[in-house]
């Protein structure tokens, strides 16, 4: 059954992913400038431009240029930075691991400190602990990244200057990175958490394990927290792509490379194909989340897979 | 939600949680508790700030002062002021307009638009349906900032595009919620007596399905405006937002990063200024949901 419903699952990515294809394509060509402005140098004549223009492509029309960029993405090419004037793949390459190692870590540490402070909040009923916890909670939904940034980077590396301040060097130029995308996560997550396991233990089942006389450990661990865990798991999932893509404001105060400082930089010199480059690399990111939530989602609750098949 | 009431009864019961339902009464409601009371007195007092700037900052918030620059807060500049000797409280009481203007028209927009697409998408449904359905789920998926991002490069940096661009990365979720509460909604017994009596199609959609589902739309609002002042700020951060020397709390901020070691204050108070912003809107919006009674609603969905 399971095989069944990640199959399907893996067949509605098909329609997915070409929407996604046409709507990434339509964007990069809705931007305003030409990047074979940037390329001229003063005094090239127009035969010049021309000559450029009809290099890299630009002067075919958009039905068969969407056709060729599909044509050669399965040939793994991603096609030519125009201003970079190296391979899109090749500048991926070399972003994409700062934004995975910044990612994982950001992903790690909200789901761990996340959950725990969620179980800790719905668990001990200490009124001065859930307060705490919930204004965090507030706090960490609210509080502008780039801000949060800021600030740490004020405290922690200018006035105690136990981190430096910007750049990709050693392990402890991440911390303060993953701290400023953890943070909203921590708050995400726990918040979920809290939320499910109190939901959870509203439930009847769970009077009667508590009439069975099983410790409140037990019911915690064994019972509720699968419970609970549904909606964290698909949270987590989401929020996959939404911290490669959130980390663009923090890549960005911390001077750090990765994908989102060269989507930002790309956006600003209208380099169409590494645009489109980076956008795909965020979506394929954002289907591979839907994707993994959805199939854990289906391995851990039967009805989610007997509802759609 | 599922006990059997007279049908009447939950008729009326419906019919208040209307439009009718956001009047003073369940507003009044929410300022009843504490954290209402003081959620909500913050939220009308900078709306006040920001009318009345001109009559309330100490100083114009373009005056320069270069003998003054990068002080730090006293007297007679409270907040301090920045490398150009601009008065920072005076920005920050200006840039409450500029903030609180784009964020709230952008979302009006958002809400318009998305109750127009979720209105007709959960009426109609059919191929229209899915195909809203898969647009708004792509773009659902994507981080804010990233779809803002990308249509300010479209149409260019500028307070306008800001506000496309805030209203642009929300419309996903009103769609979705007012969909949802339509869909809903069209299995209601009175919904069925509606068309069985022979209303027509845009009777039972305006006079009947919209104004139920407004109420929910309405609070989500509220709170997509907290969103909407960070992302306005985000975007100023980068440049990309208000231009100078027109005030604004992510310009300012953003304009202070050179600083940052010289002059922290000047972004350290409007980034406070937007964090208390953003949390007032927060619980304000949280005892508005509870004085509706709609969290169910908004789980749902």
């Amino acid at each position: 059954m399971l095989l069944r419903y990640t199959f399907q699952r893996l067949l509605m990515l098909i329609p997915v992913s070409i929407s996604i294809s046409i709507v990434i394509f339509m964007i990069v060509h809705l931007l305003p400038g030409d990047p074979i402005d940037n390329l001229l140098r003063i005094g090239s004549s127009p035969e010049d431009r021309e000559a450029l223009v009809a290099r890299y492509g630009l002067d075919r029309s958009l039905f068969v240029q969407y056709f060729t960029w599909i044509g050669n993405l399965f040939q793994g090419d991603f096609g030519q930075a125009i201003v970079l004037r190296r391979p899109v793949i090749d500048l991926i390459g070399q972003n994409l691991p700062y934004s995975l190692v910044l990612g994982g870590l950001a992903f790690a540490f909200s789901s761990i400190v996340g959950m725990s402070l969620g179980i800790i909040s719905s668990v001990v009923r200490n009124p001065i602990i859930d307060r705490l916890v919930r204004g965090f909670i507030l706090l960490g939904s609210t509080v502008p990244g780039f801000w949060l940034a800021l600030l740490l980077i004020l405290f922690f590396a200018v006035n105690l200057r136990w981190f430096p301040v910007s750049g990709a060097g050693g392990w402890d130029s991440l911390v303060l990175p993953v701290l400023t995308i953890g943070f909203g996560g921590v708050a995400l997550v726990a918040r979920v958490t809290r939320v499910a396991l109190m939901d959870a233990r509203r439930e009847d089942f769970v009077m009667l394990l508590h009439a069975k006389g099983l410790s409140h450990n037990t019911i915690l661990f064994r019972h509720l927290m699968p419970h609970a865990l549904l909606p964290v798991v698909t949270i987590l999932a989401l929020r996959i792509g939404w911290i490669l893509g959130g980390a663009v404001t923090v890549e960005f105060v911390f001077g750090r490379p990765g994908l989102g400082s060269l989507l930002i930089r790309a956006l600003g010199q209208r380099d169409y194909p590494v645009v489109q480059g980076c956008l795909l690399m965020l979506a394929l990111a954002v289907m591979l989340g839907t994707l993994i939530g959805d199939i854990a989602q289906a391995a851990m609750d039967p009805r989610v897979r007997e509802a759609k098949t | 939600m599922t006990a059997t009431i007279s049908p009447l009864g939950r008729f009326a019961r419906i019919k208040n949680r209307s439009l009718g339902a956001l009047s003073r009464t369940s507003v009044g409601r929410a300022f009843s508790s504490w954290i209402g009371k003081i959620a909500g007195g913050f939220i009308i007092l900078l709306v006040l700030t920001a009318i009345f700037a001109p009559w309330i900052a100490p100083f114009d918030y373009a005056a320069q002062d270069l003998m003054n620059g990068n002080q730090p807060p006293g007297w007679p500049h409270l907040l301090g002021t920045d490398e150009f000797g601009r008065d920072v409280l005076s920005r920050v009481i200006y840039g409450a307009r500029t903030s609180l203007s784009v964020s709230a028209t952008a979302i009006a927009i958002s809400i318009t638009a998305g109750m127009t697409l979720g209105a007709a998408a959960g009426y109609f449904g059919g191929l229209f349906e899915r195909v809203v359905m898969t647009i708004v789920d792509l773009t659902w998926s994507f981080p804010d900032i990233l779809i803002a991002l990308i249509f300010v490069a479209i149409i260019g940096p500028g307070l306008t595009s800001t506000t496309f661009a805030i209203a642009i990365a929300y419309l996903a979720q009103f769609t979705r919620l007012t969909r949802a509460q339509i869909v809903r909604l069209k299995r209601e017994t009175f919904i069925e007596a509606t068309i069985n009596l022979g209303a027509k199609p845009h009777h039972i959609l305006f006079r009947h399905l919209l104004p139920n589902a407004i109420a929910p739309v309405i609070v989500v609002g509220m709170l997509a405006i907290g969103d909407g002042i960070v992302l306005e700020a985000t975007l100023g951060f980068f440049g990309l937002g208000a231009q100078p020397p027109t005030p604004s709390w992510g310009a300012m901020m953003s304009s202070g990063t050179a600083q940052l070691f010289l002059s922290p204050w000047v972004i350290i108070f409007p980034g406070v200024v937007v964090a208390v912003t953003v949390i007032a809107v927060n619980l304000f919006g949280d005892e508005l949901i509870s004085a509706l009674d709609i969290r169910e609603r908004l789980r749902g969905s």
